[in-house]
């Protein structure tokens, strides 16, 4: 495989400083004229670990999340078996894909003052649709934007304990654990920003308690942590106080929602009442929080969504497009979006794979180390990302 | 020395038919050495009688019998000449000798039924057929004139150039014994199987000896040939759609799942099952790993496009019927000896297994019910 990386050196090494146009523009680098490099580093990584300044030119290279954004910016958000990854690779190496390039290029272009864009990545199941997702918000929180990322809605909508009646709304349900895991996880994403946006509004939670107008967030969202019972309640006075405030000039910060699973939204949940009738997803506060945020009646920031087959409940295992995970009520509230395709590895992107777990020797058989058994795992994986994680992970 | 002579005296004592048979040689061989030993300290034969000298004798016997066997085989076969034939007279008198010292009688008027009878005495035998029981006769008594007769006729043979080494061998390869039911047809008559085997038996008996080449016919009218399996598979040409590419189609069955593939050349490995992806449509590894077999036996992964249909069965069975149908389609785009180990590996084979019947009084095919002591 020494060979391979030699001739994939004279195939792939970039230039510079030129920024080059068009898709799947490694191939390109052919024209242009050829330098000898030390080999200070390996084909399938980049040194350009800022999200801000890949381009095009790193697609299908693996760069690196910084250990000490790992814990901060991604507490909850990363998909059970990359998290696994991690751990047994001691790194966050994340694979700059087309997809993820192309929505922070929109981010970077988009005009925020205008109402916010929607962006929902969809994809056949185990695509990269999360990882894109993650990618782009490791994206915003280096842009110092506050991110707003929901790991899964799915998990709000099923297997819930402990359903308490609103005290806020007489019809809807309370999820107090969901409510208050997410908080925790929101402050450690965000902990810079709890102190600088004041409360615009009075909230009272109960008799005795009550936050006034001109706290800073962080009290907030502590008194949502510490007090469970209205945890719920509080989710719904931080967005709302997001949305409020996110396109202001004076406070001046731009929000992403990130949200993973949005078709969970809409659909139908496995709740059931104390009489055994199911619960309609409106019925639960925090989704019909989540729901309010998704319109684009506000403005500085963008909504960022994927769909998702693995989580979802009554949805058939080979529907992947919008129209057929989301709904029809769903489609018409996301409707106007845009949406962003995530496709199977391509050749590039495989061989890049490979190498990473060839030089992570994850791939422990001497078989697969043999362009024999790069056929066969491209074969048995036909180039699915997660497939061919869970293939490599027992040779 | 006078062990060997004595030894190879009463190897020839018993008559050249029962030489090759190994109780008779062994108990030969046996005798021979007990003489000796005899011979050498004069012992009297009742005291040797008690069972533990007897077993010392006797494991003394066998390790010597043993060395003389491997000494018979290093020496080669021996040749019958005059002076061979002196020595042994001169051997069988010592013997004789030696035997009347043995019995306590006179040596000079030791006759040949005093012989007889000594042997009968010393070496009593429960065997019925009188060939078999030991014996001590004149060497010129019939011992070799048969070997010496055929040694005069090769010679005369060799004197004109005509005495070839066996050097035709029957070919045995590819042919097979008739079956018993096709003997009998031959022979018209209800053979038991002791007979066919007794049959068989005595035909790889006569393949065994020299110059059976000379009987080539006879042995050929009991062999059947066996058909080349390979050749019973049916090639279908290649077929060429409308932009010159090569596609041919195959199916295959595997325990009512039927699933038919049209294989075209020169794509890039897309493989869709009932027009969805094949994997969605066969989650479970183990199944897209069959489909793969064919193609990675070969080693043509990445050349064909596949476009599969299949029904029926369960998902294993989808498989293993795709599997077959690949196999099959893939013939057509290979040579002949590509088709020969194809089919070696059982991939052209169409698997034989269906679900076992349930019968009655049992719950499955197999299981039975619950068995309850009371």
């Amino acid at each position: 495989s020494f060979e391979n990386r030699l001739a994939f050196r004279w195939f792939w090494l970039p230039e510079p400083v030129r920024p080059l146009h068009g898709s799947g523009c490694g191939q390109q680098q052919e024209a242009v004229g050829m330098e000898m490099r030390p080999e200070t580093f390996s084909i399938f990584r980049t040194q350009e670990n800022d999200p801000d300044c890949q381009s095009e030119q790193h697609q299908g290279q693996y760069y690196t999340v910084p250990p000490s954004h790992f814990h901060t910016v991604f507490p909850h958000g990363l998909p059970p078996r990359y998290q696994q990854q991690v751990k047994t690779f001691n790194e966050g190496c994340v694979m700059v894909r087309q997809p993820a390039l192309e929505l922070i290029s929109h981010l970077k272009r988009a005009d925020y003052s205008k109402p916010t864009l929607r962006y929902l990545l969809y994809g056949v199941k185990g695509s990269g649709k999360t990882m894109s997702l993650c990618h782009t918000v490791h994206y915003c929180s280096t842009q110092g934007w506050l991110v707003l990322h929901i790991p899964d809605a799915h998990l709000w909508v099923k297997n819930c304990k402990e359903l308490l009646p609103s005290s806020y709304h007489a019809s809807r349900f309370d999820q107090p654990i969901q409510a208050s895991n997410w908080l925790r996880n929101f402050r450690t994403t965000n902990e810079n920003f709890l102190s600088k946006i004041k409360l615009r509004q009075r909230y009272v939670w109960t008799k005795r308690e009550s936050t006034e107008e001109g706290q800073p967030l962080g009290e907030l969202v502590d008194m949502g942590v510490s007090r469970v019972k209205s945890s719920s309640d509080v989710v719904g006075a931080v967005l709302k106080e997001l949305r409020l405030q996110a396109g202001g000039t004076e406070g001046g910060f731009r929000l992403a929602v990130a949200v993973d699973g949005v078709n969970g939204l809409w659909g139908r949940t496995t709740l059931k009442k104390e009489d055994k009738s199911p619960v309609a997803p409106e019925e639960l506060t925090l989704v019909h929080n989540l729901r309010k945020m998704i319109n684009n009646d506000w403005c500085g920031g963008a909504v960022i969504a994927t769909l998702s087959q693995t989580g979802s409940l009554y949805a058939p295992s080979s529907a992947y497009l919008p129209q057929e995970l989301l709904g029809e009520e769903g489609f018409d509230s996301m409707d106007p979006f845009i949406p962003v395709p995530v496709s199977l590895y391509s050749e590039k992107e495989f061989e890049s794979c490979y190498l990473y777990y060839l030089d992570r020797h994850w791939l422990q058989h001497p078989h697969s180390q043999t362009e024999e058994g790069k056929k066969e795992l491209i074969f048995l994986s036909n180039r699915n990302p997660s497939v061919l994680e869970r293939l490599c992970a027992f040779l | 020395m006078q062990m060997q002579r004595l030894l190879l005296s009463t190897y020839f004592l018993f008559s050249p038919e029962r030489r090759t048979a190994n109780m008779a040689a062994s108990g030969g061989r046996t005798v021979g050495s007990f003489l000796w030993k005899c011979g050498n300290c004069c012992f009297n034969f009742n005291t040797v009688s008690s069972n533990l000298t007897r077993q010392v004798l006797s494991r003394q016997l066998c390790v010597s019998a043993v060395l003389h066997r491997k000494n018979l085989a290093a020496a080669g076969p021996e040749k019958f000449s005059e002076e061979f034939i002196k020595k042994q007279v001169e051997e069988f008198n010592i013997g004789k000798r030696h035997l009347a010292n043995m019995m306590g009688e006179d040596p000079e008027t030791f006759t040949q039924g005093d012989i007889n009878r000594s042997i009968a005495y010393l070496f009593p035998s429960g065997l019925f057929d009188k060939k078999a029981k030991p014996l001590m006769k004149h060497p010129d008594e019939d011992t070799f004139t048969k070997a010496l007769a055929v040694e005069k006729h090769q010679d005369r043979l060799r004197g004109k150039d005509l005495f070839t080494q066996d050097a035709k061998q029957i070919s045995l390869v590819g042919s097979r014994w008739l079956l018993k039911e096709e003997l009998e047809e031959l022979l018209v008559e209800t053979i038991s199987e002791h007979d066919y085997a007794r049959f068989i038996q005595l035909m790889e008996r006569l393949l065994s000896l020299p110059y059976c080449s000379v009987e080539e016919d006879f042995v050929q009218r009991y062999r059947r040939q066996l058909e080349i399996q390979s050749s019973k598979q049916q090639v279908q040409p290649l077929q060429y759609d409308q932009h010159g590419v090569a596609y041919s189609t195959g199916d295959g069955r595997r325990k009512t799942a039927t699933g038919t593939v049209l294989l075209r050349d020169s794509g890039s490995g897309s493989i869709s099952i009932n027009g969805t992806n094949y994997v969605h449509y066969f989650p479970v590894l183990q199944d897209r790993e069959q489909l793969m077999f064919p193609l990675h036996f070969m080693g043509v992964l990445g050349r064909f496009d596949m476009q599969c249909s299949v029904s029926g069965g369960g998902h294993s069975s989808q498989a293993g019927a795709l599997r077959l149908a690949i196999s099959r389609a893939m013939l057509s785009f290979l040579s002949e000896g590509q088709v020969e180990t194809m089919r070696q590996a059982g991939l052209l084979t169409p698997d034989p297994r269906i679900k076992e019947r349930k019968k009655p009084g049992q719950e499955g095919a197999r299981r039975k019910f619950t068995w309850k002591k009371r």
